[in-house]
């Protein structure tokens, strides 16, 4: 084995009690990805549960509307909501926000910055990530995006108000939100790059002796596309962002047609730039932004089901090749949300096909995962369960994307309910059931203890249940035709009238939602204190992570872990137990 | 803080690279998609407009070249501060990183008398399409060399400290930042004829 001839700087066990920090250096500006992983990964819950809310006062208005809002219309204000009842300029605020903050403020920085951080080095056998002051860089970079976003929602009209898209001319032209909320993406981009690039040099530079790229857990996999992705889909978004300020606080017209009329009077600029600009430039990164949400929820899906199959993983290496090329074709697929902006039918057709290329890859690891449960005695823990769920929902979120993909069918279905039922379906019962799963997984490493299992079920059959009632009835109304974005969810518009009551199903579906968000909140905490004791390795799992303490020490490891085998050598026959972890030698 | 992280200073052996090397090569990545996008930004405008003004209409030729000229004779002041750090020659280091330094002053100061002889004419990247995309492009590459100037002169300055301590880790980061130096003397080549020539 090679684990001997790769040396590394320092053992470090024997630093790990080697000084005791202050506090502020331990919990707050720590270097420590475990640490900067929980900042990250708790942050992002609770914006994720900011936009949820959001999304909870606009359920109410789509579902009621123009009723006022019960006890919360009162606090909003009257600015907001004069006599409970919300304006529409606030729905658009709401609407903007939502998007913005599940996106870059709630579900990347829960999978990339929490879980990459905190599981990434750790499945590695590395003592920490490659730059660690750049990690704390980037999470204190990520903080203050998230505070100039929220305190966006104060300044004179409001936050953003033209959808977490942006699109241009009417972000260019919209009240002081839209700049706050430029500065705001700047600062977040800015710490993706940074994360980024740790990510990808600490996965090449860090691996412990004998883990070579074949014996990468596909989680590890995962993370190491994602911030591909990251580091080349971002820079032109932050471009854009440049440019949308330029046409903001320089009185520039990149985003601007000439001619352009605004409520009836020609608008005083330059003119001659060019609205499609602003969208390609957005989809550009948006599109492999939807990858960086799902990638790292199907690595923690494909440990959580190896672990609880007992089983290899079916295809690994198919699974592996299919995520790069994932992500490299997600770079080629921008415009197919740009169908209808007139587009020439060969540029449109270009699109449509990489679209449907790209669904490939994408069948190749959901089937591979469905093909791994064949045979396995699967366990039915909670975050299995999360795991089982995210695979027909998923499943659903995909599938639905053929015809958006496909030109003709995207014309009657474009910015529609449907359009958003599909993403929903990928990223809230798909993604988010995924970070669940993996927050039901790793808890005992990061904390010793436990989470606790009645709960976790509670949680899981609440969630999966009305997550359907959600997002099921969109599909329908969108294919009767009812737009996105309306303010009265439709009510004024004839052909709305036959759907209009799956409004209400939703809402009562998203309110009933939060209430299952409960038990998982009240076991979150109450487990860090009360929580069942572990051993290392709770799960009998095989990769690296399950070698170090929990929860680990600085420098993570007692002594240098070495890989001697694959990432899932589960139920080897002939061995004594029905895992072989990673770190215990052939024939130990 | 004594925990160490491996191949900061040394290679790793199966990689051949450091962490820094590796990461600088990543965040040179990210900037050419950053420039790449504002490129293809520049070409979409200029494809669709009616009447795109030839550069020399706003833009003074003779002194880009001379800005040419003196970024491309800082990269290579660049690499002999590098080659002589390399040599263990700490003197010839600092003359050549210092000329490096100046040779950005002198771009910033050459742009200076630029931008305000636009500024004089009531040219604001306001008046049209050419002149903000001019206005953001060189603006933006003029912010990248003031944060090439600020690492190169810390490497001059205070930073210079770590080569009695640490030489080979000290010679990394001047590649490192070299790399970083580099690429924004490429990114002005490309800049150059776009916005004066074309």
């Amino acid at each position: 084995m090679a684990q001997t001839t790769v040396a590394h700087g320092a053992a470090p066990a024997h630093d790990a009690h080697h000084e005791e920090l202050g506090f502020w250096r331990k919990y707050v500006f720590s270097v420590d990805h475990k640490v900067i992983g929980i900042q990250y990964a708790v942050t992002g819950l609770l914006f994720l549960l900011f936009g949820f809310s959001l999304m909870m006062l606009m359920r109410w208005q789509l579902a009621y509307p123009g009723q006022a809002l019960p006890l919360i219309g009162a606090l909003l204000g009257e600015a907001r909501t004069p006599g409970g009842i919300m304006l529409p300029e606030f729905y658009n605020e709401l609407g903007a926000m939502h998007g913005t903050i599940m996106v870059f403020l709630g579900v990347v920085p829960l999978a990339v910055g929490g879980f990459g951080n905190f599981v990434l080095p750790l499945q590695i056998g590395a003592p920490d990530m490659a730059f660690p002051r750049i990690n704390m860089a980037s999470y204190w970079s990520y903080f203050l995006g998230g505070c100039v976003m929220l305190a966006s929602f104060f300044v004179p009209g409001g936050a953003a108000q033209s959808g977490w898209t942006s699109y241009a001319p009417l972000s260019d032209i919209a009240g002081s939100g839209q700049t706050w909320w430029l500065f705001g993406m700047v600062f977040l981009i800015t710490s993706s790059l940074l994360g980024s690039i740790n990510f990808i040099v600490t996965t090449i530079q860090l691996r412990a002796p004998g883990l070579s790229f074949w014996r990468l857990p596909f989680f590890v996999w995962a993370q190491f596309v994602t911030a591909f992705l990251l580091l080349l889909a971002f820079p032109p978004l932050e471009g854009a962002a440049f440019l949308q300020l330029m046409d903001r606080l320089a009185h520039t017209s990149f985003f601007l047609p000439s001619g352009l009329v605004v409520s009836g009077q020609a608008l005083q600029v330059a003119g001659g730039g060019n609205p499609l600009l602003w969208q390609h430039l957005f989809w550009f990164l948006a599109h492999p932004e939807v990858y960086v949400l799902i990638l790292p929820a199907m690595g923690i899906v494909a440990e959580v089901i190896a672990n609880n199959t007992r089983k290899p993983l079916w295809g690994y290496r198919s699974m592996v090749y299919s995520l790069i090329f994932l992500g490299f074709m997600s770079f080629i697929v921008w415009a197919h949300h740009m169908f209808i902006t007139g587009m020439g039918t060969t540029m449109a057709a270009f699109f449509q096909t990489t679209t449907m290329i790209i669904s490939i890859p994408s069948v190749v690891i959901l089937s591979s995962l469905f093909i791994s449960l064949y045979g396995g005695s699967i366990r039915f823990t909670t975050p299995m369960l999360f795991a089982l769920g995210f695979l027909p929902m998923f499943g659903i979120g995909g599938l639905t994307g053929l015809p958006l993909g496909l030109t003709a069918s995207d014309i009657h279905l474009h910015d529609t309910y449907y359009v958003i039922g599909h993403f929903h379906y990928v990223v809230a019962p798909g993604t988010i059931f995924g970070l669940f799963a993996g927050i039901y997984y790793w808890f005992p490493k990061a904390t010793g203890r436990m989470m606790n299992e009645t709960l976790g079920r509670i949680h899981f059959w609440g969630s999966f249940v009305f997550m359907n009632v959600i997002f099921t009835p969109m599909f329908i109304m969108g294919m009767a035709g009812v737009s996105r974005r309306l303010y009265d969810g439709g009510a004024s518009y004839a052909h709305a009238q036959g759907v209009l009551h799956w409004n209400v199903v939703s809402s009562w579906g998203a309110w009933s939602l939060a209430l299952f968000q409960l038990p998982f909140i009240f076991n979150f905490f109450w487990s860090i204190f009360r929580g069942k004791k572990v051993d290392d390795n709770p799960w009998h799992a095989t990769t690296i992570e399950w070698a170090a303490p929990s929860p680990p020490p600085h420098g993570n490891f007692a002594s240098q872990p070495v890989a001697h085998r694959g990432p899932y050598d589960y139920s080897v026959p002939g061995a004594a137990r029905d895992y072989s972890p990673q770190w215990e030698a052939v024939g130990a | 803080m004594s925990m160490e992280i491996p191949y900061t200073v040394e290679a790793r052996p199966d990689t051949g690279l450091t962490n820094g090397k590796l990461g600088i090569w990543l965040f040179l990545a990210s900037e050419v998609m950053l420039f790449g996008a504002l490129f293809a930004s520049y070409v979409m405008l200029r494809v669709g407009s009616q009447n795109w003004p030839p550069g020399s209409t706003y833009l003074n030729i003779p002194l880009a070249t001379l800005n040419t000229v003196i970024l491309i004779s800082s990269s290579v002041t660049m690499v002999l501060a590098w080659a002589s750090i390399a040599k263990h020659d700490f003197k010839r280091f600092r003359l050549f990183m210092g000329i490096t330094i100046l040779c950005g002053f002198g771009f910033l100061i050459v742009k200076y008398f630029e931008y305000s002889a636009k500024f004089h004419h009531e040219l604001y990247p306001s008046t049209n399409t050419f002149l903000a995309i001019y206005f953001t492009l060189t603006g933006l590459h003029g912010l990248h060399v003031i944060g090439g100037m600020a690492v190169n002169s810390y490497l001059w300055g205070p930073g210079s400290a770590l080569y009695k301590t640490d030489p080979v880790h000290f010679m990394n980061r001047v590649e490192n930042s070299g790399l970083f130096w580099h690429l924004v003397d490429l990114v002005w080549i490309f800049l150059f004829p776009i916005l004066y020539l074309l």
